[in-house]
C-alpha cells in the first residue's frame, strides 16, 4: 500500500445515467438545464393501499437482442437501467471489452434491495408448494448484490466484485471505497455507481412510514427540499455509473480525465434509525474537507441529499450552515427534479453535480419558494445559475445515520 | 396433446424463450451439447413445461432421456 504523499491521485473518466429526467448525460444535462420534473403518478400504488401514489417515472429498457438471455434473466429492474448506465460510462471512458478482459478492473456498486424478485418467487413457492417451478433468474436477481454479480460476469470483470449497501448513501460509499482503494493503490480502474428498483412493492414498507409527499394533485411540485411547505420525498431510480481510475491510469491509456476525486468523508449518528441528526454530517463533512485538503471557501457547488423531509432537510441546512460558517456556497437539492434515488442517489447526484461543473451552470432547486428558519441560512437558487465550478461536494445519508461526502474538482 | 403438438410447443419454447437457432435444433442430438445449454438453463425448462404442459418433470425420470426425440415422446406421453 502507498502512503502519505505518494497516494494515487483519483479521476473519473466515464460517466452513464438513466433516470426518471433522461436516459443518458445527454438528456440528463439537459433536463437539468431546464429545471425540468421527472416525477409523476403511478395509478397501481393506490390499488395496492399506498397513502401516496407519486414516483419517479422511468421506463424500463429493452435489452432483448441486446443481451443473450442467461446474462439478461439474472437482472433485476435495477440491474437493467445498471447496465445501460454502465455502458454509456464505458464507452465515454473509451473502454472496450478487450480492455477489461485484459486488465484488472473492479466494479463497486450501490444498491440496498431487490424487492421485486424475492416477492415474486415467495408468490410462486407459496402459490406452488414447489421451489423448483421458481425458475433460474430469480437468486440472481433477488440478492442484493444482483448489479454487481451480473455486470461483472457481462462484463469478464477480474478486480474487486462486490455491492455496497448503505441504504440511502450506497451509492456515495460505493464510490467513496472505489477512491479509496485506487487512492491506496489496491485498483487502479473501478467501475463505481448505484441503482435503485422503481417497481411499487419495492417502496411499500417505505410508504408505510409516512415519508412520501402527498402532493398528488400537482406532481412536478411534490418534492420541494428546503421550502417551507415540504411535506415528505417522492421515490425514485434508475442507475448511475463512473468509471474513476488512477490519474496514472487515465494518462497512460489518453483518456479523456472530465474530473479529480479528492476527498470522501463518512460517519455514523449513533443515535435513531430513521431521524437523523446534526452531527454525524458535520463529521462526514468534515472528514472530507480534511481528505480533500481545501478549505470551505473554495467550493462552489453543494448538492445536498435533502429529501424534501421536514427533519432531513432541516438537519442538513444545520449541519451545511455550522461547517460553511460565513462562507455560503450555492446549494441545492437536484431530488427537487428527480424524487430520491435512495440507494443510486449518492452516484447519480455526483454525475447530476459534474454535469453542471462541465457546462459552468447550477439547476435550480426547483420548488423552493420560502425557507424555513434552517434553510434560510443556506443560499438556495429556485433559477438556474450560470456559475464556473471548480470545486464541488455531495451529500447522501441514510437509515441507520450512515452518513456520506464526497467532494470533486474539475480537470481542465 | 398429439406428439406433432408437443414438437411444436417445445420447438417453440427453444426458439423463443431459450434463443435458440431453429437450424441447430436435432431431434436426435445430445439436448445438452446440440442446444448449448446448461444446468440453469434445464431449471428453466422445467419452468416452462410446467407452465406450457401442466405437469412437473421429474429430475429421476430424465435419466433415459438422451435426445430431443426421447424428450418429446417424454412429454407427449405426460402432457395434460
Amino acid at each position: 500500500m502507498i502512503s502519505g504523499k505518494n497516494m494515487n491521485r483519483v479521476v473519473i473518466t466515464g460517466m452513464g445515467i438513466y433516470s426518471c429526467i433522461g436516459k443518458n448525460v445527454d438528456e440528463v444535462k439537459q433536463s437539468l438545464y431546464d429545471g425540468k420534473s421527472g416525477i409523476g403518478i403511478d395509478p397501481e400504488r393506490k390499488e395496492i393501499g399506498f397513502r401516496s401514489s407519486l414516483t419517479g417515472i422511468v421506463e424500463r429498457p429493452d435489452l432483448k437482442g441486446v443481451l443473450p438471455r442467461r446474462m439478461r434473466i439474472g437482472l433485476a429492474e435495477q440491474g437493467e437501467y445498471a447496465y445501460v448506465a454502465t455502458e454509456e460510462a464505458l464507452k465515454m471512458a473509451d473502454i472496450d471489452m478487450d480492455y477489461l478482459e485484459k486488465n484488472e478492473v473492479g466494479i463497486l456498486y450501490g444498491n440496498d434491495s431487490s424487492a421485486k424478485a424475492v416477492i415474486e418467487s415467495v408468490d410462486i413457492v407459496r402459490e406452488k408448494k414447489d421451489t423448483t417451478l421458481i425458475g433460474s433468474g430469480s437468486i440472481f436477481q433477488g440478492m442484493n448484490s444482483t448489479v454487481t454479480m451480473n455486470l461483472a460476469v457481462i462484463y469478464k470483470l477480474k478486480g474487486i466484485n462486490c455491492t455496497v449497501s448503505g441504504a440511502c448513501a450506497s451509492g456515495s460509499h460505493a464510490i467513496g471505497l472505489g477512491y479509496f482503494l485506487i487512492k491506496n493503490g489496491l485498483q487502479s480502474m473501478i467501475i463505481c455507481g448505484g441503482a435503485q428498483e422503481v417497481n411499487a412493492y419495492s417502496m411499500g414498507s417505505f410508504d408505510a412510514l409516512s415519508a412520501f409527499s402527498l402532493l398528488e394533485s400537482s406532481p412536478h411540485e411534490a418534492s420541494r427540499p428546503f421550502d417551507k411547505t415540504r411535506d415528505g420525498l417522492v421515490p425514485s431510480g434508475g442507475a448511475a455509473t463512473i468509471i474513476i481510475e488512477s490519474y496514472e491510469s487515465a494518462v497512460r491509456r489518453g483518456a479523456n480525465i472530465i474530473a479529480e476525486l479528492i476527498g470522501y468523508g463518512f460517519s455514523s449518528n449513533g443515535e435513531h434509525i430513521s431521524v437523523p441528526n446534526v452531527d454525524g454530517p458535520v463529521r462526514s463533512l468534515r472528514m472530507a474537507f480534511d481528505d480533500a485538503g481545501i478549505d470551505v471557501d473554495k467550493i462552489d457547488y453543494v448538492n445536498a441529499h435533502a429529501t424534501s423531509t421536514p427533519v432531513g432537510d432541516k438537519n442538513e441546512a444545520e449541519a451545511l450552515a455550522e461547517v460553511f460558517g460565513k462562507y455560503k456556497p450555492y446549494v441545492t437539492s437536484t431530488k427537487s427534479q428527480t424524487g430520491h434515488e435512495c440507494w443510486m442517489a449518492g452516484a447519480s447526484e455526483l454525475i447530476y453535480s459534474i454535469i453542471m461543473m462541465k457546462n459552468s451552470f447550477i439547476a435550480p432547486n426547483i420548488n423552493f419558494t420560502e425557507g424555513d428558519e434552517s434553510s434560510s441560512k443556506l443560499n438556495i437558487p429556485n433559477k438556474r445559475v450560470s456559475k464556473k465550478i471548480d470545486y464541488l461536494l455531495s451529500n447522501s445519508f441514510g437509515f441507520g445515520g450512515t452518513n456520506a461526502t464526497l467532494i470533486a474538482k474539475n480537470f481542465e | 396433446m398429439t406428439r406433432e403438438e408437443v414438437v411444436k410447443k417445445i420447438n417453440q419454447i427453444l426458439i423463443e424463450e431459450f434463443e435458440i437457432e431453429e437450424a441447430v435444433i436435432d431431434p436426435t442430438g445430445n439436448i445438452i451439447e446440440t442446444l448449448g445449454i446448461d444446468s440453469l438453463d434445464l431449471v428453466d425448462l422445467v419452468v416452462l413445461i410446467e407452465k406450457n404442459f401442466g405437469f412437473k418433470v421429474v429430475n429421476e425420470e430424465m435419466g433415459g432421456i438422451k435426445n430431443l426425440n426421447d424428450f418429446y415422446d417424454y412429454v407427449t406421453a405426460r402432457a395434460k
